[in-house]
C-alpha cells in the first residue's frame, strides 16, 4: 500500500462525493429523514387508529368513555361488538388495530370506589405504532379518570378511596414483549447507519464502470487495496458524522437514556460501519451499474436489518429456522449492542460475543471485498 | 536493442469468438505505429492486451521489457494509456485530474507542478485550469487525456483512437504532439479510423478480423503491388455498376471511392472494354484511367481479400 496513491484516491473520491448531489443527499439528508420518519414520525400515521369496542355494560358512563376515545382524534370506533370471540375475530381479520373492553360492572365500580378497570388489546404486529397507540390510550383514559374522580369527589364531598383512577390494562397480542421507543430508537440508528453506509459505497465503484473511468484507473499502477481503502476513507468520515448525529438525536431529542461508555459505542459503530461499507463496496465491484448496485445494496442491508435484526420483531419469538438465519444478519449484533450500551450501560466485556461476531463479519467482508476487485477488464 | 513492444502469437478469445488471432508485432523505441482496421477488427482488444488489462488466451507480449501476463504491474508503471472512450473524471477540474493521475503514478513531488503546467500548456488550457473537465470541448479533452497519460514520462504510449470525434484542426494539433513525443524517444502505438492520419505514422499495422493483415511504412504499403492494375471509373448508378463489375472475370475487385469506382483489373488492357460492358447493364460510364493506389486502396484491397499471409 502506497500512501501517495492512497491519498490520491481518497482525495479524488472526496471531491466526487462533494460534487455528486445524489451521494450528498444520501449522506446528509437520508439520516435526518429516516430518523424523523422511523423514530418520531411514526406518530404521523397514528391518527384514527381503528378500534373495536366491546362495551359489556352499555351505561351512560361507559358510552362516555368510548366517546372520549373517539373525541381524542387518535381513534375511531369501527365496530361495536357483542362478545369476546368477536373481538378476537376482528383482530385476526385486521379490521381493527385494537379493542377496548369495558366490563359489566364498570360504572358500579366507579361509583362505589371511584376507580374501575378497562381492558385494551392491541395488535402489535407493528410494535412501533402499537407502542404509541397504547400511549394515546393511556392518555385518553388518564384524562377520563381524572374527570370521573372529580365528579365522584363532588358527589361524595371527599376524595375517592382509590385515588381516582380508571386502570388501563393494556394487553399486547402477537408481540408479547412490546418494544418501547427506547427500545426502538437504537434499532433505528442501526438501520440508518447500515442503509446509508451501504448505499454510498454501492455507488463508488459502479460509478467508475458506468462512466468508463475504470479502464483508465486500472491502467495505472494503483493496487486493489489502495482503491478500496482510498475510496472508503471519505465514506468513513461521513459515517462518523452520521453516527454522531444519530447519537445526538437519540439522546437529546428522543431522550433515550445513554448509560454506556462512548468508547464502546465508537468501537462497535466502527466495526458495524466497516461491515456495511464492505458490503456496499463488494456489491459495487460486482454489479457495475449505479442503479443496480444501489438496489442490491438496499435489499442486502435494509431487508435483513428491518426484519431479522430484532429491531422490530424480537428474535426469540421467531421460529427456530428463522432464528438461525438471523445469526447471519450483521445488524442483529449491532442492534443488540446498541440497546445494551444505551439502556443497560454494558461494557465491551459484557458484549464480547456480539462484538466478536462483528469482528469476524468485518474481517470476512473486507477480505472478500479486497479480493473481488480485479485490475482487469475480463 | 530490445523492441519496446513485442507480441508473439498474441491471441484473445471471448468465449468462442476470436477477437485477436495469433498476432505478431515488434515496435522499436521511438517508433509511431498506427493501428488501422474496420470496426470490430480487434484494435482495442490488442491494445488492452498490451496494457495488461486483458489476459491473453494464447501467445505472449512484452512491453518495455516486461511480460504483460506475468508482470502487469511493472508494465503499468512504464506505459501511458488513453482508452477509446474518454475516461478522465468529468466532475473534477483540469488541475484535479492531473494531480490525481500524478499521484497514482507517483510523479516526484518536486516535479509535479512543472509537469502539470507543461501538460496544461500542451493542451492549450492555460486559464481554464479550474474548469470542470465536463465543460471542455472534444479536442481539449483529448489533449488533456494525453497530458494525464504522459505525466509520469512513460517510455511507451498506447493511444486508442485519440482523435475520434475531434475536428480536423485539433486532430492535426494532436498529431504534432505525438510526433514531438516520438522525437523524445517515446514509443507510440496509436489506433485510428482516419486514413489521412495513417500517413503520419512511421509504420502502419492493418488488422482485420483479429489478424494482422499487413504492416509497413505508408510508402511501402502504397508501392506494394495490389496484384493488378488500378483504374478509376466515373459511372452511375454506382451500386449497380459495382454488382455488374464484380461478376466480370477480369475484375479482381471493385470498390466505391466517393463519387466514383476504383476497379482492380488482372490486365490493364481489359480497361478499355469496361464502358461498353457497363452500357449493356444500362450503366453510363466515362473512360477509365489508370491511377497509383492510395493507402485506402491498399486497405480496401487487403481487407476484402481472404487473409492468406501476413506480409511485411
Ligand atoms: N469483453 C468482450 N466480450 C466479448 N466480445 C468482445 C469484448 N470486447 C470486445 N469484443 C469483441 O471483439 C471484437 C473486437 O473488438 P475491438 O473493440 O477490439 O475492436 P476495434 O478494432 O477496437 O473496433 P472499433 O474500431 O469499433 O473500436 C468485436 O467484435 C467486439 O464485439
Ligand atoms: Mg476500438
Amino acid at each position: 500500500m502506497n500512501l501517495r496513491r492512497l491519498f490520491a484516491i481518497a482525495f479524488k473520491e472526496t471531491l466526487q462525493v462533494w460534487r455528486d448531489p445524489r451521494s450528498l443527499s444520501i449522506a446528509l439528508l437520508m439520516p435526518l429523514m429516516q430518523m424523523v420518519l422511523l423514530g418520531y414520525g411514526v406518530s404521523l400515521d397514528i391518527r384514527r387508529v381503528p378500534l373495536c369496542i366491546y362495551d359489556q355494560e352499555r351505561s351512560q358512563t361507559s358510552r362516555e368513555l368510548v366517546e372520549r376515545f373517539v373525541a381524542s382524534g387518535w381513534f375511531i370506533a369501527v365496530h361495536h361488538l357483542a362478545d369476546a370471540r368477536a373481538v378476537r375475530d376482528a383482530m385476526d381479520r385486521g379490521t381493527c388495530a385494537g379493542a377496548v373492553t369495558i366490563p359489566v360492572d364498570f360504572s358500579r365500580e366507579l361509583a362505589s370506589t371511584g376507580a374501575a378497570g378497562v381492558q385494551t388489546v392491541f395488535d402489535a404486529t407493528d410494535a412501533n405504532t402499537t407502542a404509541i397507540a397504547i400511549g394515546y390510550a393511556q392518555g385518553v383514559i388518564a384524562l377520563a379518570a381524572a374527570d370521573f374522580a372529580a365528579r365522584w369527589a363532588a358527589a361524595h364531598g371527599t376524595r375517592p378511596p382509590a385515588a381516582g383512577r380508571v386502570d388501563l390494562q393494556p394487553r399486547v397480542w402477537f408481540n408479547e414483549t412490546l418494544d418501547s421507543r427506547n427500545f426502538i430508537i437504537p434499532g433505528v440508528v442501526a438501520v440508518i447507519l447500515g442503509l446509508v453506509g451501504a448505499q454510498l459505497t454501492s455507488l463508488t465503484v459502479a460509478r467508475e464502470w458506468e462512466r468508463g473511468t475504470m479502464e483508465q484507473l486500472i491502467s495505472t499502477p494503483v493496487t486493489a487495496l489502495e482503491v478500496m481503502t482510498g475510496k472508503l476513507i471519505p465514506y468513513f468520515a461521513i459515517g462518523a458524522f452520521n453516527s454522531a448525529f444519530c447519537l445526538c438525536v437519540s439522546v437529546f431529542w428522543f431522550q433515550v437514556p445513554f448509560r454506556g461508555g462512548l468508547g464502546t459505542l465508537v468501537l462497535t459503530t466502527f466495526l458495524f460501519t466497516l461491515v456495511v461499507m464492505g458490503i456496499g463496496y463488494l456489491v459495487s465491484v460486482r454489479i457495475r451499474s449505479q442503479l443496480g448496485a444501489s438496489q442490491v445494496a438496499l435489499i442486502l442491508t435494509m431487508l435483513p436489518t428491518s426484519l431479522l435484526s430484532g429491531y422490530t420483531f424480537p428474535i426469540d419469538q421467531m421460529p427456530a429456522p428463522i432464528q438461525a438465519v438471523t445469526l447471519l444478519v450483521h445488524a442483529r449484533y449491532y442492534v443488540t449492542i446498541l440497546r445494551a450500551v444505551f439502556l443497560k450501560g454494558s461494557t465491551v466485556l459484557d458484549l464480547a460475543v456480539p462484538i466478536l461476531a462483528l469482528v469476524l463479519y468485518a474481517a470476512a467482508i473486507v477480505w472478500i471485498a479486497a479480493r473481488a476487485f480485479r485490475k482487469r477488464l475480463d | 536493442m530490445n523492441p519496446a513492444v513485442r507480441a508473439e502469437g498474441l491471441s484473445k478469445r471471448f468465449g468462442r469468438f476470436v477477437a485477436v488471432d495469433r498476432l505478431d508485432l515488434s515496435i522499436s523505441k521511438g517508433e509511431i505505429v498506427g493501428f488501422i482496421g474496420p470496426n470490430g477488427a480487434g484494435k482495442s482488444t490488442t491494445i488492452r492486451l498490451l496494457c495488461g488489462l486483458l489476459k491473453p488466451t494464447a501467445g505472449r507480449a512484452c512491453v518495455a521489457g516486461f511480460d504483460v501476463a506475468r508482470e502487469p504491474d511493472a508494465v503499468r508503471e512504464h506505459i501511458g494509456y488513453m482508452s477509446q472512450k474518454f475516461s478522465l473524471y468529468p466532475d473534477l477540474t483540469v488541475r484535479e485530474n492531473l494531480r490525481f493521475f500524478g499521484g497514482l503514478y507517483r510523479v516526484p513531488r518536486r516535479d509535479i507542478e512543472v509537469r502539470m503546467a507543461q501538460a496544461i500548456a500542451m493542451a492549450g488550457l492555460q486559464g481554464r485550469e479550474d474548469a470542470l473537465v465536463q465543460t471542455l470541448a472534444g479536442g481539449w479533452k483529448q489533449r488533456l487525456a494525453l497530458g494525464c497519460a504522459i505525466l509520469h514520462r512513460p517510455p511507451v504510449l498506447f493511444l486508442d483512437e485519440p482523435t475520434s470525434g475531434v475536428e480536423p484542426e485539433a486532430r492535426r494539433h494532436f498529431w504534432d504532439l505525438i510526433h514531438q513525443l516520438a522525437s523524445e524517444g517515446v514509443t507510440i502505438l496509436v489506433s485510428t479510423h482516419y486514413m489521412d492520419e495513417a500517413e503520419y505514422c512511421n509504420r502502419i499495422a492493418l488488422i482485420d478480423a483479429g489478424r494482422l493483415v499487413a504492416i509497413g511504412s505508408p510508402g511501402e504499403l502504397r508501392r506494394r503491388e495490389l496484384g493488378g492494375a488500378l483504374f478509376e471509373l466515373e459511372c452511375s448508378p454506382l451500386g449497380a455498376a459495382l454488382v455488374a463489375l464484380r461478376q466480370v472475370p477480369e475484375v479482381i475487385d471493385a470498390a466505391i471511392f466517393g463519387d466514383r469506382l476504383h476497379v482492380l483489373l488482372r490486365q490493364p488492357a481489359a480497361a478499355e472494354g469496361l464502358p461498353a460492358l457497363l452500357a449493356r447493364h444500362g450503366i453510363v460510364a466515362g473512360p477509365p484511367h489508370g491511377i497509383t493506389p492510395s493507402l485506402e486502396d491498399v486497405f480496401v484491397q487487403l481487407v476484402s481479400r481472404p487473409h492468406a499471409a501476413v506480409r511485411a
